[in-house]
């Protein structure tokens, strides 16, 4: 069986999967349960300075989105930071940490972007005997307002200044987790690795309204007929962390910094996916908010089987290995040329294929007597879309054109050699091929 | 509860009350009972909006199916109902009745595929039953035309042909020899595909189109004269079903408990008191469709111990589905291939029914000489049902009256549509969309 053990910017715990600071985070109880199903590590829910806790809303604080079956795809939160005394927080933080010291421990903090508000917090926190510490510079509501959470995330030179202040003022890792609401996610990257962060930690939930109510016109989740957005994460935010997490894998400047995965995880191969695009570890809310904590068990044995079956011994051994091959468009080699292939034996003749080629794109399937379908390779640009919306799974297939053979929708010849757009001769600003 | 006398259960011949007023109401309850709103989401969840879709083309009314399901899905059962009922004003009766196993859902990709397809009838009866259930009866009739029509026969054909007339504005006189409307939908269909009394209510429910007349107990060649009523009407609609029963012609027909399996059926749908109908103890049905499967399982419910369907054919020839036929196995319903009746036994009342095996051979079924004796208390014919009394000067064709297009019969100014008439399958479904049919053609050529 592979070795799950991870070793995150020194912090060692038994296996990749820890849960993110949210509410399964929030008190000792949760998260000795969390330990005893069995997850590597916790990030103890965002704590704040000393004094009366925040309060949160009477009403509902989730709203959801939902696939087949009730099937939650998403979920928007407008939950607070912990409304629980710091002293309490310490106490079972110190309690838990006792009681499991091979479980990673990380404290998440939000106070007032004050270095003497850090200098007073750093310390008890580091006095419970946690592993690290996680700055929560993205959550999107609620505390933004106070200049908090995203506020603070979204103006990289203030990033690049709190991670300074907490280098400089505690021994324990320092890992910095960035909003995905702004416009490019390398800048926080780049400004917490200057400041000397060890890590950072990414997405935090998106700015989101969930649904209106059309009987009272409210956004969802609705307080006293009143919405305010929430942070949006679960299995739909998946694919735009993914991207931000790559960005931040394959940039120049932050290339290396250590990445903790979020967004979406909610299956060992989410967890693989996040990372083979260079996450560390991954973190984990939404998932076991929605089934609870025994789904560690199937993320254990199936990152396992996997990196069996691929001979992987450590994590380490795949971490980031998808990283170079994430790369700009214009770096795509326009030389690839593929042609959509219909399985007859497994088409069920629904004609979705059909209905969505003929309506919405190129009119490449034909449709015959008997409700067969089939692709007009003259007409075929390869856009993958019928694969998409076919409900039999490997029934429609991309094949790749050997090179020598002849497109019949441009009349070409398939090229073996790569060539992308930097050297096109649509390009006005193609470079000559060497 | 009932304070009648329970009939021992075993009891020998033919007798009432062999079982509990718990135990039959248990019975006779819905065979599928409806959706709850989070069923009907998740199965409409599962239809995938094929494009062009097979069971469209399938159903002999062309609901569009998909669309319907869609609109269940996002939540707007109602006009859900409004698709189907445009297309097939008694909906809700074939979302009940239809053997839908045969029809759309036979061709739904997830049956071919998968062998489970979307549950198109029972998202059907969803949608049309959270319509009814609201009371709303989503058409309106068109201003008067000044056209009357006279409809003989309140089933089916005859219930969507004149609601289609209504609405288009014509004046419709609907004549039905029953003393209640609804054709085989009050009398003919086993009583759990129909339960709660749904056949009155829905008709009730389609008259609220206003426009037509319901005269009951009015039968035609008894109290009615098709040439009068050609005189005094603008168009004539026949939709008379078929009311004789085909007879065994095998000796001791006439033995007592052997009876039409229609009329036991037309007893048990219309009694107050389940346990007041007589079933045998060994009871036989004779034929091999749905009534026999209806007569045959209900009897079975009604208390009988021993039920056997008795079918001169093979199971592929059976007329009743595989559906239909599984339903009988389940409810202990044996069922007896290439048999056919020889003779019904008995001291005057029947004991026993004596068949003769058969074979078909160069597609001809023929006896083997082998024979077997069944004991029957009760015997039922089910055997197929003929057109009785068909108005003099119309053409026949095979037994029933012959239409061409839109149910045009050889005489101008008469059509005629459902069991009683040429062409399509003896389905509900399929009498609905001739009535339907024949009601537009009716419309464009008095409106022509």
């Amino acid at each position: 069986m592979a070795d799950l053990t991870s070793t995150f910017v020194g912090i060692k715990s038994p296996n990749p999967f820890w849960l993110a600071s949210a509410p399964p985070t929030d008190k000792e109880y949760n998260v000795r349960r969390a330990f005893e199903a069995g997850w590597g590590g916790v990030v103890w829910k965002t704590l704040g300075s000393e004094g009366p806790p925040v309060v949160n809303v009477n009403g509902p604080r989730y709203g959801a989105i939902y696939g087949a079956d009730r099937r939650l795809l998403g979920l928007n939160n407008i939950e607070l930071i912990t409304d629980r005394p710091l002293q309490q927080n310490l106490r079972e933080i110190k309690a838990v940490k006792r009681d499991y010291p091979d479980r990673a421990m990380v404290v998440s903090l939000m106070v007032p972007c004050e270095e003497e508000a850090w200098k007073a917090i750093l310390p008890v926190v580091e006095d419970t005997g946690a592993d690290g510490i996680e700055l929560n510079f993205g959550c999107p509501h609620g505390m933004s307002e106070r200049g908090m959470g995203a506020a603070v995330g979204q103006v990289p030179e203030y990033i690049e200044m709190v991670a300074r202040w907490c280098k400089q003022n505690t021994r324990m890792p320092v890992i910095v987790k960035l909003t995905p609401n702004i416009t490019d996610i390398r800048k926080p990257a780049e400004a917490a690795k200057r400041g000397g962060a060890d890590a950072v930690s990414l997405i935090n939930t998106i700015n989101s309204i969930t649904s209106v109510n059309l009987d009272t016109m409210s956004p969802e989740p609705s307080i006293d007929g009143k919405g305010s957005h929430g942070g949006y994460c679960g299995p739909a935010v998946k694919p735009i962390a993914l991207s931000m997490v790559s960005e931040i894998a394959r940039h120049a400047d932050t290339a290396g910094l250590p990445i903790s995965g979020i967004g979406g995880v909610t299956t060992w191969r989410d967890a693989a996916e996040f990372m083979s695009l260079g996450c560390g570890n991954v973190q984990v809310c939404t998932a076991v908010m929605t089934y609870g904590f025994k789904i560690v068990s199937e993320m254990i044995s199936g990152l396992s089987d996997w990196m069996d079956e691929k001979g992987h011994t450590s994590t380490a051994d795949f971490v980031g290995q998808a990283v170079p091959n994430v790369t700009d468009w214009q770096y795509l080699n326009l030389n690839y040329v593929a042609k959509a292939k219909i399985n007859q034996d497994s088409c069920i003749s629904c004609g979705r294929c059909y209905a969505a080629c003929e309506d919405t794109s190129h009119q490449a399937i034909s449709m015959s007597p008997g409700r067969t379908f089939e692709v007009i390779d003259a007409e075929c640009v390869a856009c993958n879309l019928c694969v998409d919306v076919c409900p039999v799974e490997d029934c429609i297939s991309m094949e790749q054109m050997a090179p020598g053979e002849i497109d019949p929708r441009s009349g070409k010849l398939v090229e073996k050699d790569y060539a992308n757009w930097t050297t096109h001769p649509n390009n006005p600003g193609a470079v000559a091929a060497e | 509860m009932s304070n009648s006398q329970m009939t021992p259960r075993r009891a020998a011949g033919i007798a009432a009350g062999r079982l509990s007023a718990d135990q039959l109401a248990e019975n006779f309850d819905d065979l599928h009972a409806p959706y709850a709103p989070h069923e009907a989401a998740v199965a409409a969840d599962r239809c995938y909006f094929c494009y062009d879709a097979p069971c469209v083309t399938a159903c002999p009314t062309d609901i569009d199916i998909p669309l319907f399901i869609r609109q269940i899905q996002t939540g707007t059962p109602e006009a859900a109902a409004k698709t189907i009922l445009t297309q097939n004003i008694l909906g809700g009766m074939c979302a009940r009745v239809c053997p839908t196993e045969t029809l759309c859902e036979q061709v739904c990709v997830r049956e071919v595929s998968e062998g489970k397809p979307v549950e198109i009838g029972r998202l059907q009866r969803h949608a049309t039953d959270t319509l009814m259930e609201a009371g709303v009866h989503p058409f309106t009739r068109a201003k008067p035309t000044g056209k009357k029509v006279a409809v003989i026969g309140a089933g089916p054909a005859g219930l969507a042909c004149a609601h289609r007339l209504a609405m288009h504005g014509h004046e419709v006189s609907l004549y039905d020899a029953a003393p209640k409307p609804g054709g085989l939908n009050e009398f003919g269909i086993a009583a759990y595909k129909s339960t709660d009394d749904f056949a009155a209510r829905e008709v009730n429910w389609l008259m609220q189109i206003g426009g037509i007349t319901l005269h009951s107990g009015k039968a035609l060649g008894r109290d009615l004269e098709i040439s009068s009523l050609q005189k005094e009407y603008d168009a004539v609609f026949l939709g008379l079903g078929l009311g004789g029963v085909s007879a065994l012609r095998a000796a001791g027909e006439d033995r007592g408990g052997v009876e039409d399996a229609v009329s036991f059926i037309a007893d048990l749908r219309q009694a107050s008191d389940l346990a007041t109908l007589p079933v045998g103890r060994h009871v036989v049905v004779i034929g091999g469709g749905m009534t026999a499967v209806d007569a045959a399982v209900q009897s079975k419910l009604l208390g009988a111990e021993h039920v056997t369907i008795a079918y001169r054919r093979d199971r592929a020839a059976m007329s009743a589905s595989r559906y239909e036929q599984d339903l009988a196995a389940s409810h202990g319903v044996n069922i007896l291939f290439n048999a056919q009746p020889v003779a019904v036994h008995g001291n005057g009342a029947a004991t026993e029914v004596e068949f003769e095996y058969t074979a078909t051979q160069n597609d001809t079924l023929t006896g083997t000489g082998e024979t077997t004796r069944i004991k029957a208390d009760q015997v039922f014919k089910a055997i197929g049902q003929t057109l009785e009394d068909a108005p003099d000067g119309l053409k026949i064709e095979q037994g029933k009256i012959a239409v061409m297009g839109a149910g045009r019969t050889s005489q101008k100014g008469t059509w005629a549509g459902g069991d009683c008439a040429t062409g399509g399958d003896d389905l509900t479904v399929t009498a609905v969309a001739e009535g339907r049919d024949a009601a537009q053609d009716i419309h464009t050529t008095l409106m022509g």
